[in-house]
């Protein structure tokens, strides 16, 4: 087995009262898709959190790409790092043109966190501009580039956002509920689309509640209840697996 | 032709934009002159303002940060003017260049500071840092600002530099560029020239990968942070470059006339650049500029207006409706001329909280599209 990208251990947080992770382990192998999925108010995004540096967790430790660690690094650090992440409520930049919204995180990968550079010209920029130009025609917006990004809808937003995480080529990618609030219409796209960056061999973590999305795109699963990883493994030991059944999946028909 | 000179205006580059600035503004003695605007000392006033207005919109127009204290770098810049006239020589490029590099000093301080916070917090710091240096400059800071005085030029200043060139001679010297007066028309023309300067500055960060970044920042800065930059160091350089052209304004100040007053730093001064940024267009590069051009016309030439005007003005028609009309159109002159200010503004966030330059868009998009249909028409016709 190939070093894991991520390796997350005995990782705990709670919120008062509320224990919203409880000693996860986890281990994500390069170029895998590792899908967590779990009943509204799991703890997934919680982990998501405390992964990209918007919540420390109260022990525990988040070592990424053989060894570095993740806990008590600013977001921006862990993003410089190689990890990118897709909110589960879209975040884009609402007053900028996709396409700006687009080259911005090619301009943090390529310059850095600070940058002093006052009198570059953007006009001048071409590379970057053709790059952004190339991700958003590979998420079917290259139309709308002069577009401004608040105007979009839902699904295009996090369409949009999507792209923004793909033009920096990370070495993990955590999509929290890609699909969610998309027409089934656009859910399909972009479900080929995941497919197809998974053939580009990005590791991913994919959280979903779409179990058709979950188990056509998952190498592996994770199951998340209450706080716990009550089961993980590929996906046919999940669908057997009769904890799992009652936890979660209970009335879904697989 | 009219299609050619709307795509002048459509999609400028770098070069021909500032070009037609400089055009604008050298020759605004020709341009002013009908609305009664052509007097040097108002022209100055219009330009120094200009660069404290395109700078701060840096800071605020690009970032979404607004600042209450940047009156403090125009004082701070106007004494420092004054203590290099003072100290070391009357020729107002060394001036300029320690008001600048002082005020970003200070700017880089102060912003470091507030910075640590956003929204009204930052505001209410900026606000406390001005108040601070206002009340300490007729306090503690009074062997450096003189208090209530003021800081003024003295007969036995030693002026080091000059001093050593040159005997004294008789009388208060006056502020040059290399030989140049700093009075009158020349002293507009230099100042003029320092704002093209300026606007290049600020034209090139707008339109930069720098400025695209304050723009994300002030979009959303959460998304900025997790997709890889450290917002901070941005936010903090945007506030010393805004510092440092408040600066540089100050000391144009001193260098059309060589006196420094504590009164420039208090926050009504900083209150009066916000309100021309809003007026004109936040974020937009000629917003501010039209901002500080009404909000200067209005305090100069409305507030020199009197009844006796008024009715100079109105006697084409019969006595009664001459009177009737003064009646209703006085309030709003001379004292009143910020009854007029506040109507104004009012109207524009209203209606245009874009500014005139979302005006001047609006009737730019109409006509675009109309005369479009009408070439559409006449095509048809063919
Ligand atoms: N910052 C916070 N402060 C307090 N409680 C929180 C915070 N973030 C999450 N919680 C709580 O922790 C629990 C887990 O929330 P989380 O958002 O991780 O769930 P989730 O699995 O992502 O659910 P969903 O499917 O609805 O997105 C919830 O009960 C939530 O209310
Ligand atoms: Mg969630």
């Amino acid at each position: 087995m190939s070093k894991p990208v991520l390796k997350i251990s005995n990782v705990n947080k709670s919120f008062g009262g509320l224990q919203a992770l409880r000693d996860i382990n986890l281990e994500i192998e390069r170029g895998k898709v590792h899908a967590i999925i779990g009943p509204n108010g799991a703890g997934k995004s919680t982990l998501l959190n405390v992964l990209v540096g918007l919540l420390e967790p109260d022990s525990g430790s988040v070592t990424f790409n053989g060894g570095i660690n993740v806990i008590g690094k600013s977001p921006h650090e862990i993003n410089q790092m190689g990890l990118a992440r897709v909110f589960q409520t879209p975040e884009i930049f609402p007053d900028l043109s996709l396409l700006e919204n687009v080259m911005i995180p090619a301009f943090s990968k390529r310059d850095g966190a600070f940058h002093f550079q006052l009198f570059r010209s953007l006009a001048s920029e071409t590379k970057i501009t053709q790059e952004a130009k190339e991700v958003l025609a590979s998420v079917g917006m290259e139309a709308k580039a002069d577009e401004t990004a608040g105007s979009l809808s839902r699904g295009d937003k996090r369409r949009l956002e999507l792209a923004m995480c793909l033009i920096q080529h990370p070495d993990l990618l955590l999509l929290d509920e890609p699909t969610a609030g998309m027409a089934r219409h656009d859910t399909n796209k972009t479900i080929e689309l995941l497919k197809q960056i998974k053939e580009g061999g990005m590791t991913k973590i994919i959280i979903e509640h779409d179990m058709h999305v979950v188990f056509s795109l998952a190498d592996t699963i994770s199951v998340l209840s209450q706080g716990a990883i009550i089961a993980s493994g590929i996906p046919d030991e999940i669908r057997g697996n009769p904890i799992v059944q009652e936890a979660y999946l209970g009335g879904v028909e697989l | 032709m009219m299609k050619r000179l709307m795509n002048i205006f459509k999609k400028q580059s770098d070069l021909t934009t500032i070009l037609l600035f400089a055009a604008g503004v050298l020759t605004m003695p020709i341009w002013l002159d009908p609305i009664g605007a052509n007097y040097p000392d108002l022209l100055q006033k219009f330009v120094i303002f200009g660069i404290f207005a395109v700078g701060y919109n840096i800071l605020f127009g690009l970032t979404g940060y607004l600042s209450f204290g940047h009156a403090v770098f125009l004082g701070v810049g106007s004494y420092t003017a004054v203590w290099s006239f003072k100290l070391f020589t009357m020729n107002v490029l060394p001036a300029m260049l320690f008001a600048t590099l002082i005020s970003g000093l200070i700017a880089a301080a102060i912003g470091f500071v507030s910075m640590r916070r956003s929204g009204i917090y930052f505001s209410i710091l900026t606000l406390a840092f001005a108040q601070m240096f206002y009340n300490l400059a007729y306090s503690v800071l009074i062997p450096i600002t003189n208090g209530e005085t003021g800081l003024q030029l003295r007969m036995h200043d030693i002026r080091i530099i000059d001093n050593y060139f040159s005997d004294p001679v008789p009388g208060l010297p006056s502020t040059e560029f290399f030989g140049m007066s700093m009075n009158g028309y020349s002293g507009f023309y230099f100042c003029a020239v320092v704002l093209i300067l300026a606007f290049y500055v600020a034209m090139k960060i707008f339109r930069s990968p720098f400025g695209l970044k304050l723009k994300a920042i002030k979009s959303n800065q959460h998304r900025m942070r997790y997709i890889g930059s450290d917002t901070r160091p941005y936010l903090i350089t945007a506030f010393i470059i805004s510092g440092m052209f408040a600066g540089l304004a100050g000391a144009l100040l001193a260098v059309t006339d060589p006196l420094a007053g504590a009164e420039r730093m208090q926050w009504t001064a900083s209150g009066e650049v916000i309100l021309m940024t809003i007026l004109g267009g936040v974020g937009t590069l000629f917003g501010p500029l039209i901002g500080v051009g009404v909000i200067k016309y209005l305090e100069n030439i409305f507030s020199a207006i009197n009844d006796a005007v008024l009715h100079n003005f109105f006697s084409f028609m019969p006595l009664w409706a001459e009177n009737l009309l003064v009646a209703i159109t006085a309030p709003f002159v001379g004292e009143g001329w910020h009854l007029t200010l506040g109507i104004l503004f009012m109207v524009i966030i209203i209606f245009l909280p874009g500014g005139l330059m979302e005006g001047f868009q609006k009737i730019k998009t109409r006509y675009l599209t109309k005369s479009m249909k009408d070439s559409e028409s006449t095509t048809k016709q063919e």
